[in-house]
Order: structure tokens, then sequence, then C-alpha cells
């Protein structure tokens, strides 16, 4: 085989014209390109697939800067509870609530956060397992968050793809149910590597259910050994204040850091 | 299931950059931790290149390996899946490699 073009060839001659044409602008390098005596062109690229989403994750943070929104990315398997979390939070927490709401099909989940009493958007994605950055900064101007508040995205029920995809979220937050066996963090580890924070949630079913909590936080610690763990019960409200204060106290957080960015500015 | 997805990106990606050229070949990265798997990305490849400058182009994939560090001891730790540990017992790894996910080189004809 030819190493320079990888045909099947054994050496053959190669003209070189190195074109340094800088077609995708500064951030992507110039491309080399080596044409060779058949015509047949290497394009040296190294690009990201996924550049594209990542920089509209770019442009996403900097709208939440600008309105100091809280955005959290909150990920669980189907059923895990991850709207009746949110029904709660908007009527307990004590923050300004808006909710993104991504499902492949109805609305039902945005109806039951307006019901609850927050401004709500519903993105179906047809056929697609996640959201992606770019529908985020679409939604974004119809949602129009109050500027302050906690911006959650629902995203849709699934423990594999969403991992791959920044939305431009401050945490992403895993829900996962005591319904669902003790063995997930290490079956689906990409996803409970990218959380900050776990809930485990539908506690009240655990005198009914056989999962093992210990065996479960240890499992997801083996993947994530800085994963901070909550117990909950979105039903029956156990653990929901340790869940408002963590929000709240990200959210403060984020208020200090605007407010000291604000005074860096003035000064 | 994103694999398809991501083979559309791909072809997106090697299409915009063949200059009007047929595309006959992609070299692809993807790291051992990317998430994303090499059989279900060929497997979509093909139908997602169908009646683009792409159809018919070979993919090849490189698989790049997980390397990382240990935050406890700084040791080296190579991971074939997203978690693993050190030597010295340390689970909290900072991940150096295996997360590509790049098209290195197209051939255009």
């Amino acid at each position: 085989m030819c190493a320079t073009c990888g045909c099947s060839e054994a050496a053959h001659p190669h003209e070189h014209h190195h074109e340094h044409e800088h077609r995708h602008g500064p951030e992507h390098g110039p491309d080399h390109v080596h044409h060779d005596a058949h015509r047949s062109r290497r394009v040296l690229l190294e690009r990201d697939v996924l550049e594209k989403n990542d920089r509209a994750a770019g442009r996403n943070r900097g709208s939440f800067a600008a309105r100091r929104l809280l955005a959290i990315n909150l990920v669980s398997a189907p059923g895990a509870g991850k709207t009746t979390l949110l029904e709660r939070t908007v009527r307990e927490a004590g923050l300004p609530v808006c909710v993104i709401e991504g499902d492949q099909a109805t609305s039902r989940d945005a109806d039951r956060i307006r019901a609850a009493g927050a401004r709500a958007l519903q993105i179906n994605t047809g056929a697609g397992c996640h959201l992606d950055a770019e529908m985020i900064e679409r939604a974004l101007p119809s949602l129009e968050p109050a500027p302050g508040s906690l911006l959650v995205i629902e995203n849709v029920g699934n423990l594999v793809c969403p991992a791959l995809f920044d939305l431009g979220e401050h945490a992403k937050v895993l829900l996962a149910s005591v319904t669902e066996g003790d063995d997930k963090p290490l079956k689906y580890p990409h996803m409970f590597r990218a959380a900050s924070l776990l809930l485990l949630n539908k506690v009240d079913l655990l005198p009914h259910v056989s999962f093992d909590v210990s065996r479960f936080a240890g499992a997801a610690r083996e993947v994530n050994p800085r994963l901070s763990i909550l117990h909950t019960s979105a039903t029956r409200g156990d653990g929901l204040q340790a869940w408002y204060g963590w929000l709240r106290a990200r959210s403060g957080e984020l208020s200090a850091r605007s407010r000291a960015a604000a005074g860096a500015d003035r000064r | 299931m994103h694999e398809l997805g991501i083979a559309m990106r791909v072809i997106d990606l090697a299409v915009e950059s063949s200059a009007g050229g047929r595309v006959s070949r992609i070299v692809l990265e993807v790291g051992k931790l990317a998430a994303v798997l090499p059989d279900a990305l060929r497997f979509c490849f093909a139908t997602a290149a169908e009646g683009t400058a792409a159809e018919g182009a070979q993919l090849d994939i490189v698989e790049v390996p997980g390397m990382a560090r240990c935050r406890a001891c700084g040791g080296s730790v190579e991971l074939s899946r997203p978690f693993g540990r050190c030597s010295c017992g340390g689970s909290d790894l900072e991940w150096l490699s295996g997360e590509e996910l790049r098209i290195r080189e197209l051939e255009v004809v």
C-alpha cells in the first residue's frame, strides 16, 4: 500500500501542492490539500464532528450569562420522575423557574409545567433521541426566560445520547429511580460521569423493590468519585428541601459571580 | 442510537470540505471513551451517504485508546471503558485521551 495516500499501489509519485487554503476561518487552521498524480486529493481536515453543536453551546453560555440564568440539563431514563420533580420545584423551590421540555412527541410535559405555574416550551425531537445546543438556541427567544431565573432543560428520557451533547448548561443533574436497578451506573457510565448531582428518586418505593442503595451509591462513585447524591421522592416529598437548597446555592453562586463581574467592569 | 446523527454530521463536514469533488475515503478518529460505537457508525454510514457527494466512500475508523492520569498519585492509567482504577486504588481520574470524535482526513476525487 502507498503510505502517502493509502491506495493499493506500492510507492508512486505524489505531487504535493501545499495550498493552505483558509476555508473555514482561522479557528480551524489551514486545510492541507495534497494533490497526487492520479488526481485524487488528500485533505487533512482535523475537524471535530461535534464542533457545530459545541459552537452553539458556547453561544448558549453567552445568552445564559447575559440573562443571569442558572441552566440545568435534567437527564434520566424514561419514567424516572423528571416532570413530577419539576412540577414540585416550580411550586416549592422559591425560585423563578422556566422549562424547556424535550420529548419525541406530544406537549404533555410542557402542559404539566404550565399548569404548575411556570413558563414552558416544548421541543419535539421526532425520531431524535436527545436535545442539541442548536435546539436550545432556537427555543430561547420564544421562551424569554426572566433575568435571574432558573432554566431547566428537561432532556429526552435516555441515558445514552444526551451525555454527548453539550447544551451550554451549568450542570447536568441526573435523576435515577429505585425501580431501575442498582447496577445502572456501571451500565450507563457516560451519563453518570457527566452529571454533577445525582438524585435517587422514588425512595418511597424502597420497601417494595430489591434495590441496594449502598451498592448503587458505590457504583455511581466508582464511575464519578465527585458526584453528589441526594435521596428524593418527588411524590411524597422526601429530600426535596435538599434539592431546592442545592439549586438555591448554585443560583446564589451565579448571582455573586455576575455581581463581581459587573463590579469589575465598573472599576 | 445517536450514531446516525453523527454519521450525517461526518458526511456534511466531509462534503463541505471536498470543494465540489467526490469524497472517496474518510479517516475518522473515534476515542474508546467517546460513547460512540464504531460498528453502529459503520452501519449507519453507507445509508447516510446515499445521494450525497460521499456516496460509496470508504470509512476508515481509527480507534484512539483511552488514557487518564490518577488525581491521587499522578500515575497513568489506560481505560477501555469510561471508568477504572489506578494501581494505587484511586478512581478519580483525569482523562487525557479517548474522547476524540474527529475527521482526520479525506480523499477526494
